[in-house]
C-alpha cells in the first residue's frame, strides 16, 4: 500500500497561497496605522486594540466550538483582523464594556450569524461599529485629542474630528501636515494617511489586493467634494481634506476591500468603488452624521451579490 | 361621525372585494380538478424518478395521457397507480415492484489498491480521471455519489466494504443512484417474491484472467451458470454473466456454482445441509448487499 | 515592453531542472506497447496481427476515421499481440504490442543528418506526407496535424504561429530540440507555411530561454518570412487562444477556430516531426521526453521510441527515487497522474515528472473568501468559482450561460486559490456535461 502512487487531477502544483497568509498579510499592513496610534493615543489605544481583538477571537472560538460544534478556525487569522479593524474604528477613550458589545455584534451577528468566513454579506468589523454608533451615539463620537504617547484612557481630554468640524461650520482645521501624519482626532486606526498609505502598498506589492476598490473610491470622493468645493468654496471644504480626514482612507484601504464583501470581477470592483465615494461625499456634504464611510460600505456590501452579476470579469474573445 | 367611518370603510372593502372577485375570475386559469386529485395520492417527493419535473408535473402528465401504460410512479408503485387509475377511470398498467441493485462486490479485501486518490471524493470526478483506485475499472469507486443522490436516505457507503449498501425498506425505485453512477453498477431490479432475488454481482468486462487478478469476487465469464440454468435467464456476454429477472425462476442452482461467488441470492431461507457445501466461504453472505435479511422483513 | 496574453495568467517557479540537458537517445526496450488512442479522435485501427513482422517505420494501424492518425511501429520485431493497456488515460485502451529484435528501419526512410532544405512538393502532397506519417500536434494535445492544416472551405489561413513558448513549469524538451535542431525546424515551418499558403510565420518563445531565441533568431536570418517573437513569460501561453492574443493581439471568439483569426498555430516539435517526414520519409515513432522531478538524480531529455515504458525513462534517469507520491505524464499544470511506470510513452508525452509525497498530497479544503484570485488569473476570464458552484448544485443553465465551455483546463485557478478548493476539478465535470447538454441541443 505505500508504494502505491497519487492520483489526483491537475494542477499537480500550488502556489502556496493560503487564506491565512492573506489575513496575516493584511494584519502586517495595518501595523504602521497602528503604531501611529499608539503613539498619538497611547495607553487608550493599547487597551481597545487589545480588548477588540481577544473579544472577536473569544467570541469566534465560542460560537464555532459551541453552536457550530466543529473545529475552530481561529489561526486563520481573520479573526484577529476583524478584531483589530473594530478597533482601529473605535475612539480610545471607548469603554471596555463596549468594546465587548462591539465584538459581539462583529463576530455574533455580522460574521457567524451568516456561517462564518466566506459566508458573510457584510463587513463583520463595520457591522460592529454601525452598531455601537448607533447604540451609543455619545460615547462613540467624543475622541481624545492626540498627544505624545498619552498614558491615559477614559479620563483625558476629549475633541472633535475634522469632520464633526466641518460640520458644524468650523473653519479651524488641522494643517494638511497633521492630518497627513495623524495628528487629529478621530478613531484609532483612521487618522495617519501616511501609515494607511504605507500599508496600501505593501498589500500591493503581496499581491493582496488590486488597486481597483481604494483607487476608485479615492478619486470619486476627490472628484465630487472637488466639484462642490469649486462651485462653492465657502460651504464645501477643499477635497483634501475630506480623503485625509475621517475614515475614508482606512475605509477604501482595507474595510472596502474584504475579500468576502466585494464584488470579483475588476469591473464590478471600481463600479462598487465608485459607489463607496459617491455614498460617503452626500452623506459627508449633505447629510446628518459628519461621516459616511462606514454606512457607504455597508449598503455598497448589501449590492455587492447585484454588482456580481452584472458586472462579469471580461470574457476573453468576448462581446 | 362613526356612521360616516362604518360606510366609507365598509364601501372600500367592498369595492375592493368587487375588484378582486372581478380579476380572479377574469384572470383564472382553468386547470383540470382531477391534477390536483391526482397529486394528492402522489408521495410527494417530488424525486423526479418518474421522468417528469416533480409530482405535479407527473400527475398533469397522468390526466393528459390516453391510458396509463407508460406511466409509472416507481415510489409509489403498483398501489398508487391504482388510485390514480380510479380517480382517472383508466386501466393502470401492472408492473412489478423494482428495487435498486449494487452489483459490485469489490470489497476492500477482494480488491487490493493499486494506487491512490487525492482529488475531491466524488465518483463523477473520479471516474472522468481514470478507471479507480483498484485493478478493476468497472466497479464501484465508493465515492458515494449514490449516497448522496438518494432522496430517501436508502443508500449508504459500508465504510468497511466502501460498497454502497441498499437498505431496502427505505428503497422507492426512483433511480436517482442509478442516474447518478458513473460506472453504471447499479441496477433497478423486480423485487420479487418476498423479496426474494439472484443477480451477478459484478460488471467486469474484463476476461476471466484479468478480472480475477483485479477482484477475487469477480465474474469471469467461465459460463457455468449458463449451463446450469434450466431455464435460459443467464446470458454471457463480454466475459460477464447477466441473469435476466423476469426468465429467472429463483432455483439457485447458479449461484452454487459459480466459481467466485459472483451470483448473490437474497432474502432465501437459508439451504439444506447438502446443498450449502460449495458455498460455505465464510464470505458468502447476503448481507454486504442488502441489510434486510427475512427476519425483519 | 515583451508581449504576452492580456488576460489573466499565473507565474508559477519555472523549475527547468534539465534545461540544456543534451538529447541522449534512450537504448530501445524489449518490448514496446504502441497504444491505438495516442491522438484526439477516433482510434486507429490495427493492420497487423499476431506473429507479424515490421520494422521500425512500418505502418500497424491505420487513421480510423478524418480526426484520426496513422500509427507506425517503432522498433522492429514481432507483433506479440493486440491487447489492451492502461494508457495513460488511466483506462485501458487497445494497443500492440511487439517483441524488439534489432533495431531495422523501413528502407524508404533517410536516416543521415544531413540537412535537406529544398522541397518540391506541392500543398496537397505536403499534406498527404503528413498525414501517412502520422504526425499529430506534440505540445500534448495531439490533434492529428493534417486535420489542422486543412481548414474549412471559406477560411484563409494569413499567418502560421509556432508554439515554441513551453510555458509547463519543469518542462524543456522544445527548449532542447530548438538548440540542437534549429535549422531543422525552420525547414519544417517553411513547409508548413507551404502547405497552408502563408508568407509570414511567428515562432513565439518565452524569455526564460534566451539560447534559443538567440539561436532561433541568428538562423532564421536565411529563412525568409520566419520572425521570431520573444514573449513574456506567462503561464498558460502555450494554450492556443492565448498564444494568438500574445502574438497577434487577436482574440479568437468563445467557440470559434484559430482559422477564424487568420492563424493556424503548430508546435514547435510538430514543426521538427514535418521536417522528418517530408524531407526523410520519416514517419513519427520517437521523439523527445523531459524526465525530470526535484528527487530525481539526473534530469534529462530523451529521444525515446513511441510506446516505451515510461519506467525505462525514469530508469535511465536515475531510478524512481524514494518517496515519490506521483508521477506525472506531461507537466505539472496540465499533466496526467499515472498509474504506475508501465504506462508506455505515447506521441504526446512531452514530459515524465517524479513529485515527492509532500508534494503529491492536496491541502484540505477551505471556505470560499471569495478573494478573486481565481477571477483575476482566469486567462478565458471566466468565473472559476462561480463555475464550480454551479456544477457543484448542477445548475447547468447558469454553467453555460457563464460560458463553462471555454475553459481551457490551464488549472490556473486551482493553483491560485488560496482555500485550496478544487475549482478546476468540478468545472472540468461540468464543461463534460454542458458540452453534452448542448450537443443533446443540436441533435
Amino acid at each position: 500500500m505505500e508504494n502505491n502512487l497519487i492520483i489526483s487531477p491537475s494542477p499537480h502544483i500550488h502556489s502556496g497561497d493560503t487564506v491565512s497568509k492573506n489575513m496575516y498579510g493584511v494584519l502586517i499592513a495595518l501595523l504602521p496605522a497602528l503604531l501611529v496610534s499608539l503613539y498619538y493615543f497611547g495607553l487608550g489605544a493599547l487597551i481597545v486594540t487589545a480588548v477588540s481583538i481577544a473579544s472577536c477571537i473569544l467570541f469566534e472560538y465560542l460560537i464555532q466550538k459551541i453552536l457550530f460544534k466543529q473545529q475552530p478556525s481561529i489561526s486563520d487569522g481573520s479573526a484577529i483582523l476583524t478584531g483589530l479593524l473594530l478597533a482601529f474604528n473605535l475612539p480610545s477613550n471607548l469603554p471596555v464594556w463596549i468594546i465587548i458589545i462591539g465584538a459581539l455584534a462583529a463576530i455574533g451577528i455580522g460574521k457567524m450569524s451568516f456561517g462564518g468566513l466566506g459566508n458573510n454579506i457584510f463587513n463583520p468589523a463595520l457591522v460592529g461599529r454601525v452598531f455601537l454608533l448607533i447604540s451609543f451615539p455619545a460615547q462613540m463620537t467624543t475622541w481624545p485629542i492626540p498627544g505624545n504617547l498619552p498614558m491615559t484612557y477614559t479620563d483625558g481630554q476629549t475633541g472633535a474630528t475634522v469632520l464633526s468640524l466641518l460640520n458644524e461650520g468650523v473653519k479651524n482645521l488641522p494643517s494638511y501636515t497633521d492630518m497627513f501624519l495623524g495628528k487629529m482626532g478621530g478613531s484609532l486606526g483612521e487618522v495617519s494617511a501616511v501609515a494607511l498609505l504605507i500599508g496600501f502598498v505593501f498589500l500591493l506589492i503581496r499581491k493582496i489586493i488590486t488597486w481597483h476598490i481604494p483607487v476608485s473610491i479615492i478619486v470619486t470622493t476627490f472628484l465630487f467634494t472637488g466639484i462642490m468645493h469649486w462651485v462653492n468654496p465657502t460651504e464645501y471644504a477643499h477635497p483634501l481634506v475630506h480623503v485625509l480626514s475621517g475614515g475614508l482612507l482606512l475605509g477604501a484601504i482595507f474595510m472596502a476591500t474584504d475579500y468576502v464583501t466585494s464584488p470579483m470581477s475588476k469591473n464590478g470592483m471600481v463600479v462598487f468603488g465608485i459607489g463607496i465615494g459617491l455614498l460617503t461625499s452626500v452623506i459627508r456634504l449633505f447629510g446628518a452624521y459628519p461621516e459616511g464611510m462606514s454606512f457607504a460600505i455597508l449598503i455598497m456590501n448589501a449590492l455587492t451579490p447585484l454588482i456580481n452579476i452584472y458586472f462579469k470579469p471580461k470574457h476573453f474573445g468576448g462581446k | 361621525m362613526i356612521l360616516i367611518a362604518i360606510i366609507s370603510l365598509g364601501g372600500i372593502g367592498a369595492v375592493g372585494a368587487i375588484l378582486l372577485y372581478a380579476t380572479s375570475k377574469k384572470f383564472e386559469i382553468h386547470e383540470d380538478p382531477r391534477i390536483a386529485r391526482v397529486q394528492e395520492v402522489l408521495p410527494g417527493a417530488n424525486c423526479g424518478g418518474c421522468g417528469f419535473p416533480g409530482c405535479s408535473g407527473f400527475a398533469n402528465a397522468c390526466v393528459n395521457a390516453e391510458n396509463l401504460d407508460n406511466l409509472l410512479c416507481p415510489v409509489g408503485g403498483s398501489a398508487v397507480m391504482e388510485k390514480v387509475a380510479i380517480i382517472l377511470e383508466k386501466e393502470a398498467s401492472k408492473t412489478d415492484p423494482t428495487v435498486a441493485v449494487v452489483r459490485c462486490n469489490g470489497t476492500c479485501e477482494a480488491r487490493p489498491k493499486t494506487n491512490q486518490y487525492n482529488g475531491v471524493s466524488s465518483c463523477a470526478i473520479a471516474s472522468m480521471l481514470y478507471g479507480g483506485e483498484t485493478g478493476c475499472s468497472y466497479g464501484c469507486l465508493g465515492f458515494g455519489d449514490c449516497e448522496a443522490a438518494c432522496d430517501f436516505d436508502a443508500i449508504h457507503i459500508n465504510p468497511e466494504t466502501r460498497l454502497p449498501e441498499v437498505i431496502e425498506d427505505k428503497c422507492t425505485s426512483c433511480g436517482a443512484c442509478v442516474k447518478a453512477c458513473p460506472k453504471n453498477i447499479i441496477e433497478l431490479r423486480k423485487k420479487g417474491p418476498k423479496s426474494r432475488r439472484i443477480f451477478v454481482s459484478c460488471v467486469n468486462k474484463e476476461k476471466g484472467g484479468v478480472a480475477r487478478k483485479a477482484c477475487t469476487n469477480a465474474c469471469i465469464g467461465c459460463g457455468k451458470c449458463e449451463k446450469e440454468c434450466a431455464f435460459g435467464a443467464i446470458t454471457i456476454e463480454n466475459n460477464l454473466a447477466y441473469i435476466d429477472p423476469v426468465k429467472c425462476r429463483l432455483c439457485r442452482k447458479c449461484v452454487v456454482v459459480c466459481p467466485t461467488m459472483a451470483i448473490h441470492e437474497l432474502n432465501f431461507p437459508p439451504r439444506k445441509e447438502k446443498d450449502t457445501e460449495p458455498a460455505v466461504k465464510p464470505q458468502k453472505k447476503p448481507e454486504p448487499i442488502e441489510t434486510t435479511t427475512p427476519e425483519n422483513k | 515592453m515583451l508581449r504576452t496574453f492580456r488576460i489573466g495568467g499565473i507565474h508559477p517557479p519555472e523549475n527547468k531542472l534539465s534545461a540544456r540537458k543534451k538529447i541522449v537517445r534512450l537504448p530501445i526496450p524489449k518490448q514496446v506497447i504502441i497504444p491505438l488512442s495516442q491522438h484526439i479522435g477516433a482510434p486507429a485501427q490495427a493492420i497487423v496481427k499476431k506473429g507479424d513482422l515490421v520494422k521500425a517505420g512500418t505502418l500497424i494501424a491505420k487513421a480510423g476515421g478524418f480526426v484520426s492518425a496513422n500509427i507506425h511501429s517503432s522498433v522492429s520485431g514481432k507483433i506479440n499481440k493486440v491487447d489492451t493497456t492502461i494508457d495513460a488515460s488511466g483506462y485501458k485502451r487497445a494497443a500492440i504490442f511487439i517483441d524488439v529484435d534489432g533495431d531495422e528501419w523501413e528502407e524508404s526512410i533517410d536516416r543521415s543528418d544531413e540537412l535537406i532544405k529544398d522541397c518540391f512538393l506541392s500543398a496537397k502532397e505536403i499534406i498527404d506526407k503528413i498525414a501517412a506519417a502520422g504526425i499529430v500536434g506534440l505540445g500534448g494535445a495531439t490533434f492529428p496535424t493534417q486535420v489542422k492544416l486543412t481548414p474549412p472551405p471559406g477560411n484563409k489561413a494569413e499567418i502560421l504561429i509556432i508554439n515554441a513558448v513551453e510555458c509547463e513549469p519543469y518542462l524543456t524538451s522544445d527548449h532542447i530540440l530548438m538548440l540542437e535542431k534549429g535549422k531543422e525546424i525552420l525547414v519544417g515551418v517553411t513547409l508548413l507555411m507551404k502547405a497552408i499558403d502563408v508568407k509570414k510565420a511567428v515562432i513565439g518563445i518565452e524569455n526564460n530561454k534566451p539560447d534559443a531565441i538567440k539561436q532561433m533568431q541568428t538562423l532564421a536570418a536565411s529563412f525568409p518570412g520566419i520572425e521570431i517573437m520573444p514573449l513574456k513569460v506567462q503561464y498558460p501561453q502555450g494554450g492556443e487562444k492565448q498564444l494568438i492574443d500574445a502574438v497577434i493581439r487577436k482574440q479568437v471568439k468563445s467557440g470559434a477556430l484559430p482559422i477564424s483569426a487568420g492563424t493556424v498555430v503548430q508546435n514547435v516539435g510538430t514543426a521538427f516531426a514535418v521536417y522528418e517526414a517530408v524531407q526523410k520519409n520519416k514517419p513519427l515513432f520517437e521523439r523527445i521526453v523531459t524526465v525530470t522531478g526535484k528527487q530525481l538524480a539526473n534530469p534529462s531529455n530523451f529521444l525515446v521510441r513511441v510506446g516505451t515504458p515510461i519506467k525505462e525513462l525514469i530508469e535511465a534517469a536515475g531510478g524512481v527515487p524514494e518517496n515519490t507520491g506521483k508521477i506525472i505524464g506531461g507537466g505539472p499544470m496540465m499533466g496526467k497522474a499515472l498509474i504506475n511506470a508501465d504506462v508506455p510513452m505515447s506521441k504526446g508525452s512531452s514530459g515524465i515528472l517524479l513529485l515527492t509525497k509532500e508534494e503529491s498530497i492536496r491541502k484540505p479544503v477551505q471556505n470560499c473568501i471569495r478573494c478573486a484570485k481565481c477571477v483575476n488569473v482566469c486567462p478565458m476570464g471566466l468565473n472559476p468559482t462561480l463555475l464550480m458552484n454551479a456544477t457543484e448544485f448542477q445548475n447547468w443553465d447558469l454553467a453555460e450561460a457563464n460560458y463553462i465551455v471555454d475553459c481551457i483546463e490551464c488549472g490556473s485557478c486551482s493553483y491560485t486559490c488560496p482555500a485550496n478548493r478544487p475549482l478546476l476539478d468540478y468545472i472540468r465535470l461540468g464543461k463534460g456535461k454542458v458540452t453534452g447538454i448542448i450537443r443533446a441541443r443540436k441533435s
